[in-house]
């Protein structure tokens, strides 16, 4: 209980670190990874008992108080413990300890060793802020804060051109998903007047915002939501991510902060329970962009990139089940995702520390040489592809059974269509990698098993790969599914929604998809485990005769399909498309600002000076005009005196103070003619 | 007046300090630097006892704290009256930090003149604060000539190669705006009929002017504070100014003077003609949303590293502008925070700027690269005023942002989403001048360079703090405005 009121003191841990690091940088050394890796191993221990006391508990523990007091508007900033909090916490801090102690071996001897365990660490503590937000401003605030660390770390070697033009481009694509967002939570707050989640969800449940604003508040919350997670048309910054150090890869943009566009959906569900059309577009967006990602996967041929847009892709899973109405089958992909997705990334960072290139035509045969490396990636990879009985597969197979029976035939295929993509795309990078004749003899040479700090890391995110799905499994009574049961996440929606007066269309819909939950085990879901599993072992297969085997020859591939082919490996040449419609004109446009500041603008006040010159000369008449013509005149002939005394500044202030006293006596006299004469 | 006279003292102290100054022996460097120093910290020291004195401090007449008042020209109603709320006091607060810094910025920067530099500073200081506290239009006016001649000489003597264009460029400008000014406050004057100069007893009895008037009058206030805030187009003094001043002067001017144009229109402008005030809600909207955008847009097109910081304080006091269209308690709190935010962030953009210019000796974007690697401690806490400047949230300046729009959403989702658009182009120039600059491979020229100071560190870190302290905790300076703003919103007729 205690622990719960005062939770507070998990994401502070890890500031901590990144507070020492940063004031004692030089003389911390290499000790700041073991300071790093401390605070974040105290963060995890404390969130087991976290979530142990909440199970014990039964329901979700808020903390906080007033924050900000606008008079009349006061806004609250607190914590909530809830389920989905409670495991999130534990899938941060595991992540991010493997990560801190794989880096130990990975980072060894980097430049800025200091400076990458110290953002490590606030990274850590803002997504766990983020997880116990319970209103919209803190979550914001922890979101960017994310986004800073994450813009550091892609930018971590930034003497090379790559990491700088990445950093710049993630940073820049998810701030126009956060604008949106931004006025999502404006719009939402000038109906409800509070940032808080929890109320907010009731407002809508409760039927006081209308159905119109309910659904383009979540679309701009989805909005952020968008660009954090990579979703479709905002995903290309999350490829060129791929510029940082890999453990960075893994963390942030594969197992947490590249979620949170999912948790946020997941944390607002309420509201976008309330907004039928806005939970549509969720899971289409999701659909779209999981199979979009699979079929670039395809085709690419860097390690680190493949594994990029199969995040991009199993995030729009995510999406998708929550979309379906799935909260539980998209948050626990997210969970088990975590696991194994940090798992590859890791995988592929020990092959680069090895081999010293990710180029996957430049590897093969590894097996032989990286045993720990070789077996991790395996069941990563048969995670990922939904393997039973592996931790992917129970999540996946939620998402597709939430898919198929809430009605979402196109969906449903479509995604079936990306889990035989996943399988095939994850089976040719292992046969590249891993099997087969190695095709560079100098790097096979060279290749080593990583050190146990690294190995260790992964041999644990393999354990967990294995076991993380098995608590929502049948074999253990999908205790999982019904922990994080929405009705229990937010008691009050459902209880509001029930009791709530007036009937809306919001709160139908609440109670539709409250419907839809319980009937996960509905009847004619039977067959979707058999196409699944169909799929995922087709893909295994194709993908196997093309690289393994090879009784399907790759150039005849290539050239039976050539357009195609060249269309993903362009990745549908959006970059393109984006760099000639918003980036260029957007810098010419800034280019013609400075060029019309300079010329017109200065040039038109470097004009009226020269000309109130002339006019004030032959100014005689005394009416309103030329009042205000001689004040500049006299200004402006200053200014020509000045030319002449350059040195002498006092003689120009007097002749200022004659100005003012001048322009002063000019004034009042035109004002009391003003007052008097009429 | 009962009471101890803080206001008088926080305005002629540093006066006290020019005359001070002046009696010292030219060569006797260090010891002008100390008494500077010592001067400028008076007005610092008794605005932090004020503060700590503020929750018990009875207001007195019109919500005023610390006032006082003496006859002065009784026959014309002008008095010596000073007083301080939450509009005003807050910035006192940040002039008399802001100043003290740049005082201390200035020892090492200053290496000519040096006692008519602090000198003149000073001066500066008792203008500004003057007009803070002035409760009487004609002393105000008075202070607000005074800032005029001592910033002139600042520009004009110790300044960069185009020094005296650029000294001339803004005297001429913000003389012609106040003497607009003046004819406005004249106006306000003689047809309010009161008899008195004082801006509240005037702001009371306004309701007595003429609506056509009113407007011509909030017209002719807009000009002369327009030009200080910059308002777009009157705006291209700034970049000239801030490019040739010395980094001290370009501290103020960025962190207090521009204040002075966004000041007049709380204490002025607002309170006294709300219902033109309103007239022209949609007009000053769309300057703001000019100044937003186009600033940003035109900070991206600068090749100059001060010039770029000049534009996008001309973008961030477009927020306090649209905050004031708009006329809501949120939108209202929120210009006025962004008043103090932007005053501390632009403050510390032009200390490390010339901390960076004082080493490489170039302020060109393209000469400069890799500062991360040679100069890491300023480069670090160049990268923070950065993102603070881009609205980092955590930070001061996203709270004055966030909330801007907050209250401006209920009256226009339109200036909403353009503010929001300029809101990506500030992130968009932050974000490339840190690709250009702090990126990248060192340049070899300037290996070997010395880091930050102690002196350097100790002008930075009261900074840094209280950008990261009012984000964290914005009630801190939230409690100031709330009153304010709200009297505000009733004068609006409570929109």
């Amino acid at each position: 209980m205690t622990l719960l009121e005062n939770i507070w003191i998990v994401p502070v841990l890890p500031l901590v670190s990144w507070v020492l690091i940063t004031f004692f940088n030089r003389r911390l050394g290499e000790r700041a990874a073991t300071l790093g890796t401390a605070t974040v191993l105290g963060s995890f221990v404390l969130s087991v008992a976290a979530f142990v006391a909440l199970v014990r508990h039964g329901a979700p523990v808020s903390s906080g108080g007033l924050w900000l007091s606008f008079g009349s508007v006061e806004l609250s900033m607190g914590f909530t413990v809830d389920s989905l909090a409670a495991i999130m916490l534990l899938v941060v801090t595991v992540v991010s300890s493997a990560v801190h102690i794989y880096s130990m071996g990975y980072m060894h001897g980097d430049r800025r060793y200091q400076r990458f365990y110290g953002t490590l660490g606030l990274f850590t503590s803002a997504m766990l802020l983020l997880v116990l937000a319970d209103n919209f401003l803190l979550l914001l605030i922890a979101w960017e804060i994310m986004g800073l660390c994450s813009y550091l770390l892609i930018g971590h070697w930034f003497e090379e051109a790559w990491p700088r033009m990445a950093s710049m481009k993630a940073f820049m694509t998810t701030r126009v998903g956060d604008v949106a967002m931004m006025i999502g939570i404006w719009l939402l707050f000038s109906q409800t007047g509070t940032f808080n989640i929890v109320e907010t969800t009731q407002a809508v449940a409760g039927g006081q915002i209308s159905l119109a604003v309910t659904t383009v508040g979540a679309l701009l919350l989805f909005g952020g939501a968008i660009g954090k997670s990579a979703q479709f048309p905002l995903h290309v910054w999350l490829p060129d991510a791929m510029a940082g150090p890999t453990p960075v890869s893994a963390l942030i943009h594969a197992a947490t902060m590249v979620a949170a566009g999912v948790y946020l959906v997941a944390r607002s569900y309420g509201i976008f329970l309330g907004a039928p059309d806005a939970l549509l577009t969720v899971a289409t967006i999701g659909g779209f962009t999981a199979l979009f990602a699979a079929t670039i996967a395809t085709v690419q041929t860097d390690m680190k990139k493949i594994l990029a847009y199969s995040t991009i892709s199993q995030l729009g899973y995510m999406m998708l089940g929550l979309g379906v109405g799935g909260f539980v089958a998209g948050t626990f992909h997210l969970v088990t995702h975590a696991f194994f997705k940090a798992l590859l990334f890791l995988t592929a960072g020990s092959v680069s520390h090895a081999a010293g290139t990710l180029e996957v035509h430049k590897l093969g045969g590894l097996a032989k040489k990286m045993k720990v490396t070789f077996w991790t990636f395996m069941v990563g990879g048969l995670a990922l592809a939904g393997i039973p009985p592996l931790a992917g597969f129970w999540s996946k197979d939620e998402i597709l059974l939430e898919t198929f029976v809430t009605g979402h035939p196109v969906l449903f295929w479509m995604a079936i269509l990306t889990a035989f993509l996943t399988a095939y795309y994850m089976t040719r990078l292992a046969c590249l990698v891993f099997f087969g004749p190695p095709r560079d003899k100098h790097v096979y040479e060279h290749a080593h098993e990583s050190p146990r700090s690294m190995t260790g890391p992964l041999v644990a995110l393999g354990v967990l790969a294995v076991v993380a799905g098995l608590p929502a499994s049948p074999l253990m009574g999908k205790w999982l599914v019904k922990f994080l049961d929405f009705g229990q996440t937010l008691p009050g929606l459902m209880t509001g929604g029930g009791a709530g007066a007036g009937a809306t269309g919001a709160e139908g819909a609440v109670a539709a998809v409250g419907h839809t939950l319980a009937a996960t085990g509905a009847p004619g879901g039977g067959i979707v485990l058999p196409i699944a599993l169909g799929a995922a072992f087709l893909g295994i297969l194709i993908g196997y005769a093309v690289y393994g085997t090879r009784q399907i020859r790759r150039e005849s591939l290539i050239r039976a399909f050539r357009p195609v082919y060249l269309l993903l490996k362009n990745k549908y040449y959006i970059d393109e498309i984006y760099l000639a419609v918003f980036v260029r004109p957007a810098v010419r446009l800034a280019e013609l600002c400075g060029l019309f500041d300079n010329k017109v603008i200065d040039g038109a006040v470097n004009g009226v000076g020269s000309a109130t010159v002339a006019v004030s000369a032959a100014a005689g008449e005394f009416d309103n005009t030329v009042v205000d013509g001689a004040v500049n005149g006299v200004a402006s002939g200053t200014m020509a005196t000045g030319q002449r005394l350059r040195r002498a500044h006092t003689g120009l202030v007097q002749s200022y103070m004659v100005a003012i006293y001048a322009g002063a006596g000019v004034s009042l006299a035109v004002l009391l003619w003003f007052l008097f004469a009429r | 007046m009962s009471g101890f006279p803080f206001l008088t003292l926080v305005v002629f102290a540093p006066l006290l300090g020019t005359l001070a100054l002046l009696m010292f022996p030219k060569a006797r460097v260090e010891s002008i630097r100390w008494a500077a120093a010592i001067f400028s910290a008076v007005p610092l020291v008794l605005t932090l006892v004020m503060w700590v004195l503020w929750g018990r401090t009875p207001a007195g007449a019109f919500g005023m704290k610390f006032a006082e008042s003496f006859s002065w020209i009784p026959s014309l109603g002008i008095s010596y009256s000073l007083g301080t709320d939450g509009i005003s006091f807050p910035l006192v607060v940040l002039t008399a930090l802001m100043t003290f810094v740049a005082v201390v910025a200035g020892w090492k920067m200053i290496a000519t003149k040096e006692r008519a530099f602090f000198a003149l500073l000073l001066l500066l200081e008792t203008g500004m604060m003057g007009v803070f506290l002035s409760l009487d239009y004609i002393l105000f006016y008075v202070f607000w000539e005074i800032v005029l001649v001592p910033m002139y000489f600042l520009i004009g003597i110790w300044g960069g190669p185009r020094r005296e264009y650029a000294a001339l460029k803004f005297f001429i400008y913000t003389l012609v705006g106040s003497v607009i000014m003046l004819i406005g406050i004249l106006a306000l004057y003689f047809l309010s009929g009161t008899g008195t100069f004082n801006i509240m007893e005037i702001a009371q009895a306004a309701g007595s002017i003429p609506v056509a008037a009113g407007r011509w009058i909030f017209v002719a206030l807009f000009l002369g504070f327009a030009v200080k805030v910059p308002v777009f187009p009157f705006h291209t003094w700034l970049p000239d100014a801030h490019v040739e001043a010395p980094t001290p002067i370009s501290v103020v001017l960025a962190a207090v003077l521009l204040k002075m144009g966004t000041y007049g229109f709380f204490r002025v402008s607002y309170p006294t003609l709300p219902g033109a005030a309103k007239y022209f809600a949609v007009a000053i909207a769309a300057l703001g949303l000019i100044n937003i955008i186009y600033g940003a847009l035109t900070a991206m097109a600068q090749k100059d590293l001060k010039k770029l910081v000049a534009y996008s304080s001309i973008s961030h006091m477009g927020f306090v502008l649209l905050g004031l269209a708009a006329g809501t308690q949120l939108a209202l709190s929120g210009a006025l925070f962004m008043n103090i935010s932007h005053g501390l962030i632009s403050g510390m953009l032009f200390l490390l700027v010339g901390a960076v210019y004082d080493r490489t000796h170039t302020r060109d974007i393209a000469k400069l690269s890799g500062v991360y690697v040679t100069l890491p401690v300023i480069a670090t806490i160049l990268a923070f005023s950065l993102f603070a400047n881009l609205g980092l949230p955590g930070l001061a300046g996203f709270v004055a942002e966030f909330f801007v729009l907050a209250g401006t959403f209920p009256v226009s989702v339109l200036w909403v989403a353009l503010a929001a658009l300029g809101m990506l182009v500030v992130a968009g120039f932050n974000l490339w001048v840190m690709q250009r600059v702090l990126m990248g491979e060192a340049k070899k020229e300037y290996a070997g360079l010395p880091d930050a100071t102690r002196l350097e560190i100790f002008t930075y870190a009261p900074v840094v703090a209280l950008i990261i302290a009012l984000g964290v905790a914005p009630g801190l300076l939230m409690r100031f405005l709330n009153g304010p703003a709200l009297e505000l919103v009733q004068r609006l007729g409570g929109m």
